[in-house]
């Protein structure tokens, strides 16, 4: 296999990827039942991380591996099991006919908008500060995304640390089962 | 490539939004919502490749607040679900004026 | 000085500067004084005992149950009160109350001691404070010390010490004790503000605070809806006079530029005498005199302000508050005299004012009523004084009246108490205490009040050496003076000469001065003369009231007697002359010199026949009482027939009241009904602008509020809608 064969094989593998994250969203959104449709969700997860690891991002690939299909979609299926929701209801919670149609022309409407932009030549150097990603660096692959995190972005940082406080207390509050005494 | 991975990222995002649309069902309409935010970090990615690490040092952010909500949200589906034993959206209209 | 001031007063080489003059201060803030202490005593006691222990029920001024109690010796109300408790805090008040006054007037002796020796060519004005310093308008918190306010500072307070007194021993059972001295307190300060006030918004507060304070001791046992109404007639009345009041102040500042007496003094030139706005100034303020002092056609309130406590009548329905009008074409005599016109109007509506009042005092059967009309028709004189010119003869007659009327006030009061309280003894409740076809004979019993009520009498109906006398004949003789020449003279009102109206004034005054002694005579006869009607058993029971109040009568009795002597006509050869004139030379000199320009005084064989004549109208008023009259022919009210003819129309005081009422007072409410009420305020005030707006900002609302669903679906539609359409924004066609 020589190297003239690399960036073929790159774009194959990431068409693929691309299609099958898009494909398992489509199947995702059809999916009567929420068991189902977390599983599907949960493939487009995979196959995003599988793009995340080939554009360089490998940090982010495993963490989009441990924490989303691993932590927070295994979170929305023990819900589900939990509500007993695993069966399609009998009174189906998709919208009718005309829902769906006028639904998909919003889509394609709002997809349409997004591509015209992207095509659109916006120099986005003006507004995000450059810092380079460096696969080689002497922080390795995490060092690339960690110097930034507790250098420039520290502040941000320690505030989603309280964020995730909040919302640990939040749903906790939320979650318990009232008593009589508190449910006046 | 840029291109390609952005028109994924778009294309997933309308079908998040599609999905929050047409579906009742508020546990998949937040799944929904979590699939608009991967498509969002799919373009983070495919910006930082051109641009620098910034671009995922967003997309850690935007798990850990992906994170953050899909505990409170949950929690409150089910604090609804405690009182109404329904999650269809039709039948959840606390907010009405 | 005081410590609000700011600033040091602006008084610069006034020879009272450093005397005790400069305490002035003290004297409206002594009674103030008096109304926080007293005030917060009947408040503490009120709060104290509640409505909800019934057998303390009796003690408490306002409660429900309390208020029963209160008809103890003036009312017509009649109830069983076997359990009068004095207020509990009865001891204090009587110290605090009377203690205020008499310490005012003790001040006010040395300040007068101390304006004696020095020369008063102005006045003198201290600065409190100041007011409302807004551009031009710059208005000041000051006091005012001249002979006038001096005159009117020793009769307020001396009066109203003595009436001060006598309410301690005629009110001692009420339930609102405390409240009765806080009020008459208050009275006191605001009628002092009036008087000392160094210009005329200062003048107007105790003015407002005055009437404030009627309306309050009017209406003073006020769960009888009939007083109540009453201090509200005397209220609503003096609205309408302070409109003028206003007005003329307005056209003042408008045109002089200044509301301080002696900037208005300083500036006097630029008002045109015999102009028309100054004659709208006057007109105005005597527009305000005829509500404050009761002149046609506003006069209507003050017979009914008898409803007050008898006392109070004799302060401020008598002695005081009701001569303000007086005070004030006085103070402003600069004024007046430059507008003829508005001065002939002051004397022609005193003297119509004089008899007609007169004529009503002629058939009442109420004591107080028959005291409450010769108080008009008294005032009448005053202002038949102060209209022609003759400002001191107005205000001495003032001081004079103070002293007889005020006695006359507290005599009757003393009856009063005396009848109620044989009433009450003999469980009397259906007679009325104060009517005088129940009395009768009543001077074997009361013997000391019999003796000081004739010496008022005499005295209201000019009888010689007596101080009526004296005053009443300055004002017929300044009348009679006037009307041969001067100022007023030469000019005239709708036409008609004002010399012939000065005669016509005059012809009032001596018909008026024949039924004042006339009415006073019917008065004492049937009060004091004749056959008792009492009751048998009632009749025992009456006798003379304590010291407290007799004492107060005996100084006032003294004073009406010997009053005169203040002023000695030149003819008498028995002391000092003219001594007031002299005293208020310095403000009303001027005025009087220009009103009487191009006259000359009374040749002294005229003077003598014009007081032959007084004297002579006088002793036949008496006399003509005295022979007409039959006490002994009148029966008890209950029994008495309803009267006929003229005395009927008399009787019922020419139906003023119902034609008031039924052109005014009827088809304003009537107006105020169905057009403002149901009109305007239901239909388009409520209709349209607050249902309306309510109406516009409910259906709003009910808009806005369909569009919150609660259905985060719709949400979500609304939400991709709206993103949609800001991308569009953004999206450029290539």
């Amino acid at each position: 296999m020589g190297n003239e064969f690399l960036p073929l094989l790159y774009s194959f593998h990431f068409y693929l990827f691309g299609l099958l994250a898009i494909a398992a969203a489509l199947a995702f959104v059809t999916r009567k039942s929420p068991v189902a449709a977390a599983m599907w969700l949960i493939t487009t997860m995979f196959a995003l991380a599988a793009l995340y690891v080939m554009m360089d991002a490998q940090f982010i690939g495993v963490m989009q591996v441990l924490v989303y299909a691993g932590a927070i979609m295994v979170v929305f299926v023990f819900v589900v099991m939990l509500l007993n929701l695993g069966h399609p209801s009998e009174i189906s919670d998709i919208r009718g006919k005309w829902g769906r149609l006028i639904a998909g022309f919003l889509g394609i409407a709002l997809l349409a908008e997004i591509l015209a932009l992207t095509r659109d030549p916006m120099d986005l150097r003006l507004v995000v500060p450059v810092i380079p990603a460096t696969v080689n660096g002497t922080g390795g692959i995490i060092g690339g995304v960690a110097g930034p995190l507790f250098r420039e972005y520290l502040l941000a940082f320690e505030l989603t640390s309280i964020l995730l406080l909040i919302a640990i207390a939040g749903a906790v509050v939320l979650g318990r089962k009232r008593s009589a005494a508190d449910a006046r | 490539m840029l291109a390609e991975a952005l028109a994924i990222s778009a294309v997933l995002f309308t079908i998040g939004v599609i999905g929050v649309l047409t579906r009742r069902n508020a546990i998949i309409v937040f799944m929904c919502v979590e699939l608009m935010l991967n498509a969002v970090n799919l373009s983070f990615v495919a910006f930082s490749k051109l641009y620098g690490a910034t671009g995922q040092v967003f997309v850690v952010f935007v798990m850990t607040v992906a994170a953050a909500e899909a505990a409170v949200g949950l929690a409150i589906i089910i604090s609804i679900f405690r009182h109404q034993e329904t999650v269809n959206l039709k039948d959840i209209n606390l907010l009405r004026g | 000085m005081i410590f609000l001031s700011p600033q040091e007063p602006i008084v610069t080489g006034h020879p009272l500067a450093d005397t005790v003059a400069q305490y002035v201060w003290l004297l409206p803030l002594l009674p103030l004084l008096g109304f926080v202490l007293n005030g917060a005593l009947s408040m503490k006691a009120a709060a104290k005992t509640g409505p909800s222990d019934p057998s303390e029920a009796h003690h408490d001024a306002h409660g429900g149950a309390g208020a029963d109690a209160h008809a103890t010796h003036d009312a017509h109300v009649s109830h069983d009160d076997h359990h009068v408790v004095r207020h509990k805090y009865a001891g204090l008040v009587s110290l605090i109350g009377p203690g205020v006054l008499v310490a005012a007037f003790g001040l006010a002796i040395a300040i007068f001691a101390a304006m004696r020796s020095v020369d008063m060519a102005h006045p003198y004005v201290e600065t409190l404070f100041r007011w409302m310093p807004v551009s031009d308008l710059k208005i000041n918190v000051a006091l005012q010390l001249d002979p006038l306010s001096m005159v009117m500072v020793l009769v307020i307070t001396g009066v109203g010490a003595l009436i001060h007194i006598f309410s301690v021993g005629y009110m001692q059972d009420d339930p609102g004790y405390p409240r009765y001295f806080a009020y008459l307190n208050l009275f006191v300060f605001f009628m002092l503000l009036l008087v000392l006030g160094a210009n005329y918004p200062v003048m107007f507060v105790g003015w407002e605070g005055v009437g404030l304070c009627s309306y309050l001791l009017i209406g003073f046992w006020f769960s009888d809806k009939a007083n109540a109404d009453a201090g509200k007639k005397a209220f609503i009345v003096n609205r309408i006079g302070d409109f003028g009041f206003l007005v003329a102040m307005f056209l003042l500042f408008a045109n002089v530029g200044t509301l301080d007496f002696s900037g208005i003094a300083a500036n006097i030139d630029k008002l045109a005498a015999g102009g028309a706005v100054v004659t709208a100034i006057c007109l105005f303020f005597f527009l305000g005199c005829t509500g404050k002092s009761a002149q046609i056609p506003l006069y209507i309130w003050l017979p009914d302000a008898m409803a007050g406590p008898t006392p109070v009548s004799a302060l401020i329905h008598a002695a005081t508050m009701v001569t303000a009008g007086v005070y004030l074409i006085a103070r402003s005599s600069l004024l007046f005299s430059l507008a003829p016109v508005a001065s002939l109007t002051v004397a022609l509506v005193g003297g119509l004012t004089a008899l007609f009042a007169a004529t009503i005092g002629l058939k009442q059967w109420d004591i107080k009523k028959v005291l409450a009309y010769s108080t008009v028709s008294q005032l009448g004189y005053m202002f038949v004084g102060v209209g022609v010119g003759a400002y001191t003869a107005g205000v001495f007659h003032l001081v004079t009246h103070a002293f007889f009327k005020a006695l006359l006030f507290l005599g009757s009061g003393s009856v009063i108490f005396a009848m109620h309280a044989a009433y009450h003894a003999t469980h009397n409740h259906s007679d009325d205490a104060q009517d005088m076809r129940n009395m009768g004979g009543l001077k074997k019993h009361m013997p000391v009040t019999w003796i000081l009520m004739w010496i008022a009498t005499l005295a209201i109906a000019g009888i010689p050496v007596f101080s009526g006398f004296v005053s009443k004949d300055a004002i017929l003789g300044a009348v009679f003076e006037r009307a041969q020449g001067s100022t007023l003279a030469g000019s005239s009102l709708m036409g008609i000469p004002g010399s012939t109206i000065l005669y016509l004034v005059y012809a009032f005054g001596l018909a008026a001065a024949l039924l004042t002694a006339i009415y006073m005579t019917r008065m004492m006869l049937y009060t004091f003369h004749g056959p008792n009607r009492t009751g048998g058993e009632a009749e025992s029971q009456l006798h003379e009231a304590p010291w407290i109040m007799t004492g107060p009568l005996v100084v006032l009795g003294i004073l009406s007697a010997v009053g005169g002597w203040l002023n000695l006509p030149e003819f008498l050869p028995l002391g000092p002359h003219g001594v007031f004139d002299k005293w208020l030379e310095p403000v009303v000199g001027e005025a009087t010199a220009r009103v009487a320009a191009g006259g000359a005084a009374l040749a002294p064989s005229t003077e003598q026949a014009l007081i032959f004549t007084a004297v002579a109208i006088a002793i036949a008023g008496i006399a003509i009482a005295f022979v007409r009259l039959k006490p002994a022919a009148l029966v008890p009210k209950k029994d008495a027939a309803p009267a006929t003819g003229f005395a009927k129309v008399l009787e019922h005081k020419y139906y003023v009241d119902e034609a008031y009422d039924a052109a005014i007072v009827q088809p304003l409410v009537k107006g105020s009904k169905y057009i403002l009420w149901k009109g305007v305020d239901v239909g388009i005030i409520d209709g349209l602008f607050v249902n309306g707006s309510a109406l516009l900002a409910r259906a709003t609302g009910w808009i806005g509020s369909q569009l919150q669903s609660g259905q985060i679906g719709t949400y979500a539609w609304v939400l991709v809608l709206g993103v949609i359409a800001l991308l569009g924004a953004f999206v450029r066609v290539h």
